[in-house]
């Protein structure tokens, strides 16, 4: 469908010669004055998968729905393969969306629903079959074409659904939190089966989630958004091991956070306020714009846990005894309480038979991680 | 053992309790309906006297039963009947569809309006049944008079030479009867509206659907229930209506609902009006099972 896209760099927001397949300038939309979405802005290359990452109410639904023309922007442009949405209905864009209800037609059967698009083209007949036909294959659907969507199960209504959005072939799909009421187990499937299509097809996709570890595993770029506005954007692996604010920090999976001041006399120091011993950090990282403190951010899985202190060159160490522990099977999770009272998690491997370190309640560890582990973040 | 503590009378108790909850609406349709529709019946089958009650008896000691088919061999053979009964499904279909065109836009208006401005919309259908339902219609006889407010503003601004004659007129009936079973089809097409999912309507404009080609696929079909409801609603009580045709309708105006009065009350001829009153029945049986065989399916499908 789109070669051209496949044959992309890897990773065309870090080429500066690429151009952006959908650009979204200063978009605001604004219910009763209250703005939705704050004034947001984002170049989306051809072929992504984009999530768009935020709790209930952060605007992210709203943003999705601008894109498909559903509201009109109080400010703000959306341009799609070169072309301003502005004023464009629905009917007129080329973009489908995947509804979260999946608001599959109940009084149509599956065939009809993913035909529905296809006729209000004006496609002939034998077109329309065709490309039905090819679509439900593509979602495994071939024996179901004439049942109706309540005969269906919810994980089959989601593909009627998806196979109903793809059948026109759009430049974009809108995907509105497309897992979020599956089960588990279906939820991976689907999961896997989404990246599938959506690598066969090359349609760029845009995701909004709530949930993290799909945008985590689904997206090659995530945008965190927060009260109508995007906190960060970048690859999962950029946004959960540089979170470049305490929010994003603390969306992926949980992280310790210690607050603290640089000492001025000794970069890549930083006294920490509730410990009060030091952490180290990169020398380079903003302490500049630290004046009224900062936070230092540690992942519990970067933390080692010893019997004797690290002398390691570039560690942050600290003392403590093991308060809680979990044990997960492939791996442990245990709350370390320091000396000065304050709560860590740690996460480890269980990587041999039996661990090299048996921890247990009440223990004396220390905990250890190098400095290019600890994030400062200043917002 | 302590009452109630017991499982086995605890759940006779429950069943009894279902049973009663159950059984009271029936019992009010045995008293109501059936046993009245009986009476009629059974009064249909009779020769009219003079005396009290005005009926042969069904049975008499010294002839046995008697009954007679002539009532209904009468009504089939009488064009009045026949016209009458026609003249009401016409007029009963004309209103509905006009409520239908008219209720159909408010009610998707109100479904649509933001939940304040829908609260009182709701109110002001409801509004007048505060007042009696005769009050209203001897108001619409005021205004539609010769002298009445409508007629007087019509020449008042020189359209008019002289008064319209709007009274006494089949448009009177029909004003009247869409005026007052309004609400009826507002109301419950209201409720449907108002549970669409308005995602499916977005999924079909995403999909290309223009928007009427969305109301005519997606609209109009999801709120289905509610169009034979509200249709429902005002068919059947507009097909027997006795009130309006005989306040604003003139003479031409041959409704059953007048027919069956002036039989029972002018001719004081009981056996046939009950043959009249029978066949009527007859025609409302029709669309009152089609609709509950359609909604008793709707239940089913919706539950699953």
């Amino acid at each position: 469908m789109n070669e051209g896209g496949r044959e992309q760099t890897a990773r065309p927001w870090e080429d500066p010669q690429a151009q952006p397949f959908i650009r979204i300038e200063n978009l605001r939309k604004e219910f009763d004055g209250f703005p939705a979405v704050d004034g947001v802005s984002l170049e989306i290359y051809q072929g992504e998968l984009f999530a768009i990452l935020g709790g209930s109410g952060c605007g992210k639904s709203t943003l999705l729905r601008l894109l498909a023309g559903f509201e009109t922007p109080t400010a703000g442009r959306i341009f799609i393969d070169g072309a301003d949405m502005a004023g464009l209905p629905p009917y007129e864009r080329p973009t489908n969306m995947m509804f979260q209800s999946y608001a599959v037609f109940p009084h149509y059967s599956v065939a009809e629903n993913v035909a529905y698009g296809l006729k209000k083209e004006g496609l002939d007949k034998a077109e329309v079959n065709a490309r039905v036909e090819e679509l439900l294959e593509l979602v495994q659907l071939g024996d179901f074409a004439r049942r109706k969507p309540r005969q269906l199960s919810g994980g089959q209504q989601q593909r009627v659904a998806l196979a109903r959005a793809l059948v026109k072939r759009p430049k974009v799909l809108l995907l509105d939190e497309p897992l979020a009421a599956l089960d588990k187990n279906l939820r991976e499937r689907t999961q896997f089966e989404l990246m599938n299509i959506q690598d066969r097809l090359g349609i760029t996709f845009i995701v909004v989630t709530h949930d993290q570890d799909e945008a985590m595993t689904l997206a090659s770029r995530i945008a965190v958004m927060e009260a109508g506005k995007f906190l960060q954007t970048g690859t999962p692996s950029e946004v959960y091991e540089y979170p470049n604010c305490r929010f994003v920090a603390d969306f992926f999976g949980t992280i310790n956070l210690f607050r603290g001041h640089p000492e001025t006399c000794a970069p890549g120091r930083v006294r920490c306020e509730e410990t009060g011993t030091m952490i180290l950090v990169d020398p380079d990282a903003g302490h500049d714009e630290a004046a009224g403190g900062l936070t230092v951010a540690v992942r519990p899985e970067k933390i080692r846990l010893s019997r004797e202190p690290s002398t390691q060159d570039g560690h942050t160490v600290m003392h403590g005894k093991v308060e809680d522990l979990a044990y997960y099977g492939n791996y442990s999770v245990y709350r370390i309480r320091t000396d000065s009272g304050k709560l860590i998690q740690v996460s480890s491997q269980n990587a041999g038979r039996s661990a090299e370190l048996t921890l247990e309640w009440e223990d004396q560890v220390y905990l250890s991680w190098p400095r290019e582990c600890s994030v400062v973040l200043t917002r | 053992m302590q009452r109630g503590a017991d499982p086995v009378s605890a759940a006779r108790g429950e069943a009894l309790w279902r049973r009663a909850v159950v059984g009271i609406p029936y019992f009010w349709l045995l008293v109501f309906f059936a046993i009245p529709f009986v009476i009629i019946l059974r009064i249909s089958f009779a020769d009219p006297i003079i005396g009290a009650p005005p009926f042969t008896p069904l049975y008499d000691a010294e002839e046995g039963i008697y009954a007679t088919g002539d009532n209904y061999r009468f009504l089939a053979e009488d064009d009045l009947y026949w016209v009458s009964y026609l003249k009401s499904i016409r007029i009963a279909l004309v209103s509905t569809l006009l409520c239908l065109l008219l209720g159909y836009p408010m009610a998707y208006g109100i479904a649509r309006a933001r939940s304040t401005t829908r609260n009182l919309l709701l109110l002001l259908v409801i509004l007048p049944f505060w007042t009696s339902f005769l009050l209203r219609v001897y108001a619409w006889m005021g205004m539609l008079s010769n002298q009445g407010v409508i007629n007087k503003a019509l020449m008042g601004l020189g359209l008019t030479d002289g008064p319209v004659q709007f009274l006494y007129t089949d448009f009177a009936v029909y004003l009247g009867i869409v005026y007052s079973y309004l609400p009826f089809m507002i109301l419950p097409l209201y409720a449907t509206l108002e549970g669409l999912d308005e995602n499916l309507m977005d999924a079909a404009a995403d999909l290309g659907g223009r928007p009427r080609q969305v109301f005519f696929d997606i609209t109009v079909p999801m709120s289905a229930p509610g169009i034979l409801a509200g249709s429902l609603l005002v068919f059947i009580p507009s097909l027997g209506e006795f009130v309006i045709p005989s306040l604003l309708g003139g003479l031409e105006t041959l409704m059953i609902g007048k027919t069956l009065f002036d039989e029972f009350f002018v001719n004081r001829d009981w056996p046939l009006a009950s043959a009249v009153a029978t066949v009527l029945v007859l025609i409302l049986i029709l669309p009152i099972v089609l609709f509950q065989r359609y909604s008793a399916t709707a239940e089913r499908l919706n539950r699953q």
